[in-house]
Parts: C-alpha cells; structure tokens; sequence
C-alpha cells in the first residue's frame, strides 16, 4: 500500500527537449490516495503506457520524482519498490503448473513453503482457480492466463500497487465483463492501490475511483466518472468520454450568455461570472447528447433546428439535428417521439458548458 | 483451408519435378538396386538379395565405425549447443554497430570451404609450422595428432567446435530476440535470479529453434567427411574413421559396390532413426503447448 | 451485384464450419454479419469472396454460378482487421494498385486515387509510406484501396477492431456515410451488437457455424426468432429467467409476477423462458405499471453515458440499466422495475413465442 506522489514529473525521449511537443509526458504534480482504484485513459500515444512504465519502474523519467509514502523512488527498480504489474497479453512461466507460477514470486523472495502454499491457495480462491492449480499454465485460456498474471502480484503481502497495461486487449469481447467484474472484486477485497491504463471508456469507467484523461502527454483531468461525466473540464474529456461524446460548437459572449450565429443560448451563472471581463481567446460551447432536450419549437426557450437523422440503437434512440451548419446530436429513450417538422432543441443551463480555448470556463 | 483449385500450377512444378527424379530419386533406385546385386562386370549382375545386408551388417569394421561416429556426434552436440546458447545469451542485441560486427564475426566460420577448414587446422595443429602445435612444443605438451589417437580426436573434435558452434548461436540468438520485453520485465518484477529468467522464459521460449540446431548439428556431424579426412586420413590407424569415410573407402578404394550400396541404405535409415528419436524427445518435452 | 448463396457450407476434416445456410444479398445493400468469435463470420466471407470453395451449395453473382471461380476472377474487394498495406508503396501507389492491375490511363487512375483519398480523409498522407501512419490511416489506406476498385461486392471482416474506441465511433460513421450511395454490395463482420444497430441495414445472426437469423436490423433486433438470437444480438446479455404462463400473469421462478400486457396475453398457459432487456429494468421507477424485482449489486459497468448494474437475484445475475454515471457499492441491495409490456416470451425449447410491439420505420432521413 503506498500514497503516490508525483513532482513535476516530466519524460522526453529527445535528449534535450524545448517545445511541449518533445514530451511523452508533460510536467505532472500530483498526489494519489492508498488504496484507490486509478485509470489512465486516452488514445494511443497519449501518454499513459509511459506514465505507468514510470510509475513500476520499468522506465526512468528525465525529470522529477516519483515518490511512495514519501520516499524518493524515482531510480528503484520495479521489485525495489514491490510492484506488480500485469500486461497486454499473458506473461506466465510456460514450464510451471498454475501453482508454481503463483508462487514463484514469493519463493524468489525465500518465504517459508507454508506460507506460500497459504497465500497461493488464498489468492487462487480468490481468482476462481482453484480448479486449476495442477495444470500446466500454459493449457488455460487467455482470461484464465491472465488471471494468473494478475494472481503474481496479489500473492505478494508487501505490494505496493498493481499496474494493468491494457490487460483486456487478448480477451474475448463477451467474456471481458467477467474479468472487468473479477478486478472490481479483488479491488473491495484486497484494498490495493491499483492502476489501470485503456484506451476503452467503459473499462476505465467501470474499474476506477477516479479517472485520469490523458491527452498529448498531458494528464487534463482527473475525476470521478460521474464529474467526467457531468463536468469535463476539458473539451477533450467531453470528446473523449460518452458515445457519442460532447456537441460543440464556436460561439462568442453576449452579456449573459452565449452567442451562436447570434442566436442567444443561456448561460450558467457560473460561466458568465467567471468569463466577464476577460477577452481574447477561442469560444465554443458545449452541451452531452444525453443532456440536450428535444422538444417542439413554441416551447419556452427552445431553438428550432431541423432533424436529419435518427438512429435506433436498441436500448435507446439517437437523434441528429442541425442547427444552421452545426450538426448536433441528442440521445432520446425509445419511446421519446420526434417531430418531424417543428423539431427544437432546449440547453438547460445545469448542463451547458462554456470552454475557452478548450478549457472549462466556470 | 483449401484454396480453390488452378490446375495450371502443375505445369510450373514439372521442370523441377523433372531435375529431383534425374539427380536424386534416380540414383538411390539405382542404389537400392545395386544393393541386391552381385556386380562382377558390365552385364555380368547376379540377384543375391539380402545378401549384403547380412554383411553390412555383420561387418566388425562397420560396427566400430558406427560406435565411433556415434561418440563423436553426441560429443559434438554436447559442446555446441549449450556453447551455442551461452554465446547466444552474452551477444548485444538491438540495432547498433556492435550487433552487426558480432554477427559478421559469428558468421565468418561458417562461410569457409570444408576442406579449407581441413587444411588450416591440418597446419595449424603442426608441430613444425603451425602455430598451436609449435605452441604446445614450446609449453613442453607433447602434442601431435598423426600419431596420438587421443590428440586426433581431440583435434577434430575442436575443429567441428570452432566450425559449426556459429550456427547454433545465430539459430538461438534468432530466437531469443523474439521473445518480447514484457517477459522479462515481468521476470524483474517477480524478483527471478537470471539463472531462473533462463530457465523458466529464454530456454522454454527457444524450444522451436533449438530443435533445428539439434537436428542440423546431428545429421550433418553423422554425415561428416572432409574436414577430419582433410586433417587425418582417418587416422593414426582408423581412430578417426567415421561412417562416411568407412563408406567411401568401401565403395570407391575396395570397389566394393554391392556392399557399398547396401551400407549406403542402412546409413540413410539409420540417420533418419536418429533424427526421428532426437524430435520426437525434443517435441515431447514440450508437449500441451497452446497457440 | 446480388449475391446469392444456396445452401452453402464449409466442411473441414470432421468438423462442420458452416452448416448449410442461403442467404440473398441485394444490390446496393448494406449487409452485416453479426456473431462471436468463431461463429462462421470469416469463413462465410472468405466463401463470398471466393477464397474458399464451399463443401457443399453454390454461390452465385448477378445469376451466375461463380462456385469453382477464383477470386481473381470474382469481382470483390476485402479489407481485414489487420491494416492490410503493400508496405513498400506510398499511400497513393497503395490506392492506385487495383486501378493499374485493370490498366486504366494515368489520368482517370489519378482522378479516382484521390477522389478517393479524399473521401476516407487521407489525402495529406498520400506520399507516405503505410509504416508512417497511424493505425486508423492505414485501415483508411486499406479500405480507400478496396473502395476504389469499384467492385459490386465490398467484404469488411471487422476492419475497426484493432482501433481506439473513438477512432472506431468516427470510422463507423464515415463507413456509413460513404456506403450510402448504394452501388456496392457492402458486407461487414463484426461480434458487436451495438455496431450492427449503428450501421443499419440488414443483419445476419451467425452461431457456431449456424445462421440463427436474418432480415432488417431493426426487425431482429427487435423480433429475435429464437432465444439463442436474442442473445448474441444484444450487449449487455438479455436477462432470462424462467416462468409460468398463466391465464393472467407471469410468474417468475422466483416469485415475482408479471401482468400479462398486449403482445402477450392469449398465449397457451405453460412454463416458458422470459426474456428482458437490461434497458427495461431500470432503476428509475418511472411509472405505477413497473414491476419491483429486488437484488444485491454485483458491479456497476459505467459506458460513458449509462450505467450497468449487474445484480445478483436469486442464484442468477440480472443486468439492469440506469442513465448517466452512477456507482453503487457492491453488495447493496438494489431494487429495479421491470417492465411487463416489454417482456420477450420464449418456449421453453428457445422459440419465440411473444415479442413486445414496435414501432418500426426507425427515421433514417427525415426533411
């Protein structure tokens, strides 16, 4: 169990490195709690394999420090500072039985024969692979193998935090959940801090206590899902996270709210108190599908626009509508009815965002 | 999967068809017949059936020609390949100039004529002009290979060791350089000394290339002819007589042909017994493997 | 091009990779595959394209009987999952190369290329070399090559898979766009529901080599024949629980009841399997009608926009919908509300018995 620190933590793969664009990983401050479940989420090249390899030690950052529970672990390699760490495919001793390789990190470490047994039958329970102790690793499916990567690092009483590089990748699409439910579980029960790192919404959603977005090396938000949800402090978590993600669209201020093609669309009190005053820099408004209402244009406040699609996704229905040359698009439950000709949509303030220059204003 | 039938392929396929009957399976049906044949002179053939087999053999000669060919194969497979492996471990991997520089070096051994190699260690291991036997001479070893059973098959052994251990650590290298990093950062992570890194990932994962080491390195020492010819004539005496040698002798100084052929047979299944018990050891250790 | 398949199947050794299936694509039609893996998705393509011979049936274009024709003879084009590129020729050579094998003139190959490239995007990478882009440009590259061949039938065995979530939602939308015009046969592989409803058109339900079902998207979504249908089309899994048809209710195995509604009453009393949708257990009681079902969470599966929770009920697990992000501690009790008119009525055997009414006529282009 470990507090994880990082100051003004930098990485360049150039050895000397002046434009932003040099870093794998802008400069980073921050403190994570013990015993939290973390995700690192972004698309390729973001960032986040790089973050993680500095974190377990499997990579050395060019500048600043890695602390746990205070200490300065910036030069430990990764079994110096216990350290666990499951990849994208299933790393397992193909010679040795699912038990000798779930107990092979702690025989390495001389623990007492019948404390390993112990803790190898612990974490097998645990796993649902007790069944399996026997068989040569090598025979299972990937899910079970990973598993067993998974299990290496839990038998280790002194570990520090597990990482996971995209552990999902090799797995089946229909039995991810399983796994995603099993990592969830060995969360509640064993309390590790434990780091995730995807480029898949629903998995870091789904397994984190809080969320770090990624974008160009840079971490832009950490958040609970529910405030990445609700609150994206950046347009790029607004794109990134909910399918399909944030409607923008440029626009300029008027007094109290925004202005887009001169039509007048309110503002959060918040927004309109913290961007008065200041000018300069790029405008865009921004407002989730599923927060847009439809509606029929004569209703107070709404805009008319003109429906020019709407798809049926089963469970829910998702309308496009165009407003001018903005395409919009709205998330409607199945039953919700569209007009077809007086079609208008409402922003309700509690949900409408203002961003300059890509970031949350208020 | 079946691809969908275009008949004029066969046609591509006869030229080569044509060239293997007329150079291989040809002459070894002109050697299976031969080996149940009296030849006495042109025209002059007897049918005689197992008749040379039973002397093939029977052979004493034969019999301690095979026993030493089979000490000197296993020999050289005990060296080479765990050789092979350990050099294969210590060579710099990635792409830099030292790979490619250790890579040229490693190769150089294996691109000499045969009996070059013969004939450099033939002087080399000269008391009078060459340099490891005048060396020897000077540290008051008594070294020399004509006339010292001992020392000639010492000799040929090292050379078959300075010749072919290349190919067996570029096979390995080859195969330790596909085994991807997250193994042994994972390996790192579990705390493993290196002897376990080597024992439970880098030998399991060179499983596919260490079986054609094996089976090249074994069929080609079984079949070994220049290199100790050209360094000892098979001899002092015949301590260096190996199979293939004892077969040309057989064949072409005795004219033995009926024999010869016969022998040539036997030699050929037993070559494929070897390799058939060497795969089927080596497959089987590492049986249950999952794709 | 129609493509028709008649009673094709595919043999290997002693096992059956495909069971005798006919299937007639029209032209212009955009057609999905929607299965597990290994159901049969890419060995039905390979035997469209002419890859593979089938072991038994036929396979005809326009009318002709093309079974024992090479592909090189058949007028398809294929892209796959893995970024298929000459990776010695630049992005435009890439594109060109079909256009070149069919000996058009310099001028028109050049029109085409980049009026191609401009439709996938990738016309500022033309000069590149495949091994320079990034994975979604090379599948553009890969699939600007397929298009541009203007075959009658364009075969895309998962071709988004190996891509970033988001990249995959852009190139989905694109895809489509770009397939509206309707002059390829458009064949399209993919294991994810969701997918087969965003891309629209028709849809045939592939498992373990059987052909479970086929027709409109939005009709076997909705009307799944049989239970095994149900299944493989919907992410996340439908909920099933046994039940007793009475002539007023439906009683749960575990004890909860059901009134019967619409699409369900006048049905013979008797046990059956009851199918419901996670979207139809919710965890907003949203009107009197909606029947309570009790359970304890399990996990909360967080999409961006709505919440799975996977609850225990009994000894099953149930998987019930809730809108926007919200967790709910594992092991809280939970309770959610089924709804009884959207219940989907299954024999025991897995035939459909009873599917809840639907609206169809999904508005695709409305104004």
């Amino acid at each position: 169990m470990a507090t994880i620190q990082f100051d003004n933590l930098g990485h360049s793969y150039h050895p000397h490195p002046t434009k932003p664009e040099d870093y794998a990983l802008r400069r980073l401050s921050q403190e994570w709690e013990d015993g939290k479940a973390y995700a690192l989420l972004g698309p390729s090249g973001c960032g986040k394999s790089t973050l993680l390899n500095i974190i377990s030690g499997l990579l050395v950052p060019s500048e600043g420090r890695v602390l746990f529970d205070g200490l300065d672990v910036t030069r430990c390699t990764p079994e110096e500072r216990n350290i666990a760490q499951v990849f994208q495919f299933p790393v397992i001793y193909d010679t040795m039985t699912v038990y000798e390789n779930l107990a092979f990190p702690l025989r390495n470490r001389k623990v007492p024969a019948a404390d390993v047994d112990r803790r190898v039958r612990q974490v097998a329970e645990a796993l649902d692979l007790t069944a399996d102790l026997k068989k040569r690793a090598q025979r299972l499916t990937p899910d079970a193998k990973q598993k067993i990567s998974m299990g290496r690092g839990l038998v280790r009483s002194d570990v520090a935090a597990i990482l996971f590089d995209e552990p999902l990748t090799v797995i089946d699409p229909h039995t991810k959940w399983i796994l995603r439910r099993k990592l969830r579980q060995i969360h509640e029960e064993y309390r590790l801090t434990m780091i995730y790192v995807t480029h898949d919404q629903v998995e870091a959603l789904t397994f984190a206590d809080k969320v770090a977005v990624m974008y160009e090396g840079a971490m832009v938000q950490l958040g609970t899902p529910q405030e990445l949800f609700e609150n994206p402090e950046h347009t790029f978590v607004g794109y990134f996270i909910g399918s399909p993600g944030i409607n923008l669209m440029p626009c300029t201020l008027g007094s109290d709210h925004a202005l887009v093609d001169g039509i007048a669309i309110p503002l959060p009190d918040r927004a309109v108190s913290s961007a008065g005053g200041r000018v300069g820099g790029t405008f865009e408004l921004g407002i989730r599908p599923e927060f847009l209402e439809l509606t029929r244009s004569g209703n107070a406040g709404a805009i008319p626009v003109q429906v020019t699609g709407v798809d049926d996704l089963g469970t829910s229905k998702l309308a496009t509508v165009r407003l001018n040359n903005h395409t919009l698009k709205v998330r409607l439950s199945e039953e919700q009815e569209i007009p077809a000709l007086d079609a208008a949509i409402r922003f309700p303030t509690r949900w409408t965002k203002l961003y300059r220059d890509s970031h949350l204003v208020g | 999967m079946d691809k969908v039938q275009d008949n004029r392929a066969w046609f591509l396929i006869i030229p080569v068809f044509l060239i293997v009957a007329f150079s291989a399976v040809v002459p070894l049906m002109t050697v299976v017949n031969y080996s149940v044949q009296e030849i006495f002179g042109p025209g002059q053939t007897f049918f005689v059936g197992t008749e040379w087999f039973e002397a093939v053999l029977k052979d004493e000669r034969l019999h301690d020609a095979l026993v030493r060919q089979i000490i000197y194969s296993l020999a050289v497979l005990a060296i080479e390949i765990p050789l092979g492996i350990l050099i294969a471990l210590g060579m710099p991997g990635g792409r830099s100039a030292k790979t490619s520089l250790t890579l040229v070096l490693l190769a150089l051994p294996l691109l000499i004529p045969f009996n070059v190699v013969g004939t450099i260690w033939q002087i080399f291991g000269r008391g009078d002009i060459g340099l490891l036997g005048a060396t020897f001479r000077a540290i008051g070893i008594d070294y020399n290979y004509t006339s010292n059973s001992a020392h000639a098959w010492i000799t040929v052994l090292v050379m078959d060791v300075w010749h072919w251990t290349s190919l067996v650590a570029l096979l390995c290298y080859a195969g330790l350089q596909s085994i991807p990093p997250a193994f042994y950062q994972a390996a790192k992570i579990d705390g493993a000394s290196k002897w376990a890194v080597f024992r439970y990932i880098q030998l399991p994962k060179m499983r596919g290339v260490l079986i054609i080491a094996v089976l090249l390195r074994f069929m080609d020492s079984f079949m070994i002819y220049t290199e100790p010819f050209v360094l000892t004539g098979g001899g002092p005496g015949n301590s260096t007589t190996f199979l293939s040698q004892y077969l040309t002798q057989m064949a072409v100084g005795q004219f033995d042909i009926g024999k010869a052929a016969a022998f040539s047979i036997v030699y050929f299944l037993i070559v494929l017994l070897f390799s058939f018990i060497f795969y089927t050891i080596i497959t089987r250790t590492g049986e249950g493997e999952k794709k | 091009m129609t493509l028709t398949l008649e009673g094709v199947a595919k043999r290997v050794g002693a096992e059956q990779h495909l069971h005798p299936l006919s299937l007639e694509l029209q032209p212009g039609s955009f057609n999905v595959l929607l299965g597990r893996t290994l159901a049969g998705k890419t060995t039905l393509m390979r035997l469209m394209a002419g890859l593979d011979a089938p072991t038994a049936g036929r396979v005809l274009e326009n009318g002709k009987d093309v079974t024992g024709t090479s592909v090189r003879h058949r007028d398809v084009a294929m892209v796959y999952q893995q970024f298929i590129n000459y990776p010695a020729m630049t992005v435009y050579e890439n594109i060109a190369s079909p256009l070149r094998r069919q000996g058009k003139d310099k001028a028109e190959i050049d029109a085409k290329v980049r009026r191609t490239a401009a439709m996938l995007r990738i016309t500022p990478y033309l000069d590149r070399l495949p091994a320079e882009l990034s994975g979604g440009q090379q599948q553009r590259c890969a699939i600007a090559r397929a298009l541009v061949k203007g075959a009658g039938l364009l075969l895309l065995d998962e071709p988004l898979v190996n891509l970033d979530y988001k990249l995959r939602e852009e190139l989905r939308a694109e895809l489509r766009e770009i397939f509206a015009d309707g002059k390829t046969t458009v064949v399209y592989a993919t294991t994810e529901p969701q997918e087969a409803l965003i891309l629209g058109g028709n849809v045939t339900v592939l498992h373990e080599g059987r052909m479970l079902q086929t027709g409109a998207t939005g009709d076997v979504f909705h009307t799944p024949a049989s239970l095994e249908c149900a299944q493989v089309f919907s992410d996340p899994p439908m909920n099933v629980v046994d039940a007793i048809l009475t002539n007023d209710r439906v009683a749960l195995s575990d004890g909860t009841s059901l009134p019967l509604s619409a699409h369900d009453r006048n049905l013979p009393a008797g046990p059956c399997k009851v199918g419901i949708r996670a979207n139809h257990l919710t965890v907003l009681r949203r009107s009197e009608r909606l029947v309570p079902v009790k359970g304890k969470v399990a996990l909360s599966e967080i999409s961006g926009s709505e919440t799975f929770v996977h609850l225990r009920h009994g000894d099953s697990t149930l998987i019930a919908r809730e809108e926007g992000v919200h967790s709910h501690p594992i092991g809280s009790d939970i309770q959610v509300y089924a709804d009884p008119d959207r219940i989907f009525v299954f024999s025991t055997a897995g035939q459909l018995v009873a599917a809840p009414n639907w609206r169809r006529g999904a508005l695709r282009n409305i104004a």
